[in-house]
């Protein structure tokens, strides 16, 4: 995941929350595809094909029915933005890509996690839940499942805050994103 | 009216223009070869599937049209897998039809059940797995768009057998509906602006021709081009024919055993107009050192093409034909009225860049030891071979490769007049390409005589396909370059590997090339004596009504010059040792 030495502007005023930008090295890319068989399969082949390395990726339906998108923030360092983007649109399937600059976009990440708690760690526990506005989904006498969807370096950071406790497992979806308003309006 | 999947299928190819088909029936293909006795479209039956495809290849290569090839589920599939990748490579339109195992069984590891749309992924254009017999005719019509449009390419129809058993109906679609598919045409006025002004400013300029001018049967607006600015051209390994290499503009062909004029021009440019070609490992040497002074002009239909190893100064995405269509036609306007669209200052630097560059061709021709004589001692010269089979040729005449040291042979000293009278194997570099390649293109153009030119290794790969010839009476003529020896393979370990043979010796005498011959229905001649060359050549070119091989005794050590050798800075480019010296001088 996106390193926590990246430059970091808040993107949203809010109270001892600073949001971390994805490092300039990686490209935030929405590709809408057909919704057909495979398609996912030819978008991942044609990554490791080419050697691009995919940093996350999340693929789900879009506002009409005939098209998904996959959400994809890729590697720079491993190839040229342009050659991505043209063998990309090589793809039958592939029907747009649109390439969102992290400044332009808004961008969440879904993280669950599954800690083992006892009577002293809880209180932390909770209070990081209510500052990173994470939910609680279940809970038992040992264990806690949270959730909690913002932006990736955000994550990161409660990410590296939660690993002080006994984690039992963690799972994260990998970015989506979509342009700003007012690159929209445009 | 309602017909079966399978019978939606062989109509379908029907409408799409089919006419002939490579193939090889098994399992779960056979619902589609039972209605295809009753059809129009001839089926070529192979002796193995490797060949279905390159003779497919082949076919697409001289006529144009897409080769179509059909094979059933698991291994007959597979063995389609190196025709498919050598399509990909060299943008050849292909449409593979492959049987698959009933949808219910899917992914249950059924007998001979392989995932070929999966497998197939990374060498195709597209691939499709038809799930619903009702889509039959759309898909056939989007796999034969897909294949021939744009950048052409194979691509995969996998038929499962209950599709071809069900009931359907047959309704051709008038359109196809591909959002995400919209090859480029004309280019961009823009582009064809900022082209001409490197154009009209080059001194040092030279016409980088790749297999895309014949892919866009480009040659015409081509020759007009030459002829407007008279500049110097290569034309690559995919792209011999595009342009006549009787015409002095004409430097030969680029790369690693390219002429040291066509090489040697490139590195010094100032201006590098690139028309379809791919800026390949094989044509540019050491990328970095690759005409390290020119601007770059690329004309190319895929904008993948395009800063993937170059970076241009001028992209041109558009269809070959119509860039070079629409530079010519601003040519055209720029000199109405003039005498030159050039600057007087330019026309006499580019006068004396034109004299250097014949200069170069004049000095350093193919040279080989016993070049022009047919009566030095032994052993046969390779090349005179291929001279002597250029010189015995009429301008139709089709020459077809396998891939080493022959090809590189053929390739260079043939004397080439027109396009899709080449064929051959470029980007994936297929051992056992010529046999199968040479009886497609033979059904192709069945007027033209068509000639292989083949290496011992090569043949042995692909031989059987002569049985196919015989059978169905395509009197293909094979050349065997036979030097006992994978040569290719061997001239790198002499040069780059100390002399230390490893694995390299074949035989001359095993197989017996004649015996293999005449059991496969064919006519065999052997040839040992330099003198014997030219009459057998005239023997076999009188012979119509069957297939001739002819097992050419060559030199074993010969080796292929010039060569820049792999990873090296195309400047040191290395010459027979014939020309060592003057090429010393030179420098
Ligand atoms: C299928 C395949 N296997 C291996 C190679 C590597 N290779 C390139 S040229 C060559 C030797 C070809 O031998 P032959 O057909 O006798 O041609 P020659 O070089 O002797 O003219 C080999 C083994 C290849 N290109 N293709
Ligand atoms: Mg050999």
């Amino acid at each position: 995941m996106t390193p926590v030495d990246a430059k970091e502007k808040p993107l949203r005023e809010e109270e001892g929350t600073e949001l971390i930008r994805p490092k300039p090295s990686h490209h935030l890319l929405a590709i809408k595809v057909e919704n057909k068989f495979g398609v996912l399969s030819r978008v991942a082949g044609l990554f490791s094909r080419r050697g691009f390395n995919i940093v996350s990726l999340a693929v789900a339906p879009t506002e009409d029915e005939r098209f998904s998108r996959i959400s994809i923030v890729v590697d720079a360092e491993s190839a040229p933005l342009e050659q991505v983007m043209s063998q990309l649109n090589k793809l039958i399937n592939v029907v747009e890509i649109t390439q969102l600059h992290p400044d332009d976009a808004v961008e969440v990440e879904l993280l669950l996690v599954t800690l083992r708690f006892d009577n002293k760690s809880i209180v932390a526990i909770q209070e990081t839940i209510k500052k990173y506005k994470a939910s609680i989904l279940e809970q038992n006498d040992r264990l806690i499942t949270i959730s909690c969807a913002d932006y990736p370096g955000k994550l990161d950071k409660l990410e590296s805050i939660l690993r002080d406790y006994p984690i039992v497992a963690l799972q994260r979806t990998g970015q989506i994103a979509l342009p700003r308003l007012e690159f929209l309006s445009k | 009216m309602e017909l079966t999947g399978a019978q939606s299928l062989i109509k379908s190819l029907e409408q799409a223009g089919v006419e002939v088909l490579f193939g090889l029936p098994g399992g779960a293909i056979l619902p589609v070869y039972d209605p295809l006795i009753e059809s129009s479209m001839r089926h070529i039956l192979v002796r193995h599937e490797q060949g279905a495809g390159h003779a497919a290849e082949g076919y697409a290569q001289v006529t144009g049209k897409p080769g179509v090839a059909m094979v059933t589920s698991g291994p007959g599939a597979t063995n389609i897998v190196t025709p498919l990748a050598d399509a990909f490579m060299d943008s050849i339109p292909l449409v593979v039809i492959s049987g698959q195992v009933a949808t219910s069984a899917i992914g249950t590891d059924a007998f001979q059940e392989v995932d070929f749309t999966g497998i197939t992924q990374g060498v195709t254009k597209h691939n499709w797995l038809v799930t619903d017999p009702d889509e039959i005719p759309r898909i056939i019509k989007e796999a034969f768009h897909v294949a021939t449009t744009g950048r052409p390419g194979p691509v995969v129809v996998d038929f499962p057998k209950d599709v071809a058993n069900a009931k359907t109906d047959w309704n051709w679609p008038d359109e196809v509906d591909l959002p995400g598919y919209n090859p480029p045409g004309p280019p961009e006025p823009e582009a064809v602006r900022k082209a001409l002004e490197l154009i009209y400013q080059a001194e040092r300029p030279v016409v980088y021709v790749g297999g895309g001018v014949i892919k866009a049967n480009a040659s015409e607006a081509l020759a007009e081009f030459i002829k407007l600015t008279d500049f110097p051209l290569v034309t690559t390994l995919m792209a011999r024919g595009a342009f006549p290499d009787s015409d002095s503009h004409h430097l030969g062909m680029p790369g690693m055993h390219g002429s040291y004029a066509a090489v040697t021009a490139i590195q010094k440019s100032d201006l590098l107009i690139s028309l379809g070609a791919r800026f390949d490992d094989r044509v540019t040497g050491k990328v970095s050192a690759f005409a390290p002074n020119a601007k770059v002009i690329h004309v190319d239909i895929d904008p993948a093409e395009i800063g993937k190893v170059r970076r241009p100064d001028v992209p041109v995405i558009a269809d070959c034909a119509l860039a070079i269509e629409a530079i010519v036609a601003e040519i055209k306007k720029a000199a109405a009225g003039k005498k030159s669209v050039f600057a007087a200052a330019t026309k006499t630097k580019q006068a004396a860049w034109m004299a250097q560059v014949q200069e170069w061709k004049a000095m350093f021709p193919f040279a080989y030891d016993g070049k022009g004589e047919s009566n030095y001692p032994g052993p046969i010269k390779p090349q005179q071979v291929v001279e002597e089979l250029s010189a015995a040729a009429d301008e139709n005449t089709i020459l077809v490769t396998g891939v080493g040291q022959h090809q590189m042979w053929a390739s260079q000293l043939w004397s080439f007049a027109k396009p899709r009278h080449w064929v051959s194997s470029g980007g994936l570099g297929t051992m056992g390409f010529a046999v199968p390649a040479a009886m497609g293109a033979k059904v192709g153009q069945p007027t033209k005589t068509v000639w292989a030119v083949d290496g011992d290794g090569c043949f042995q790969m692909t031989a059987q396909e002569l049985i196919t010839c015989s059978q169905e009476q395509i009197p293909v003529k094979i050349a065997i370059l036979n030097n006992a020896y994978l040569g290719m393979v061997r001239q790198w370990q002499q040069m780059f590997y100390e002399e230390r043979y490893s694995e390299v010796y074949l035989s001359a005498d095993l197989p017996d090339y004649v015996k293999w011959a005449e059991s496969m229905g064919c006519v065999g001649f052997k040839v040992s004596e330099p003198s014997e060359v030219a009459p057998v050549i005239e023997k076999a070119n009188s012979i119509y009504d069957r297939p001739v091989v002819v097992d050419f005794r060559t030199d074993s050590m010969e080796k292929v010059f010039p060569m820049v050798p792999a990873g090296a800075s195309n400047d040191d480019i290395l010459v027979h040792p014939s020309l060592r010296e003057r090429l010393s001088r030179e420098q």
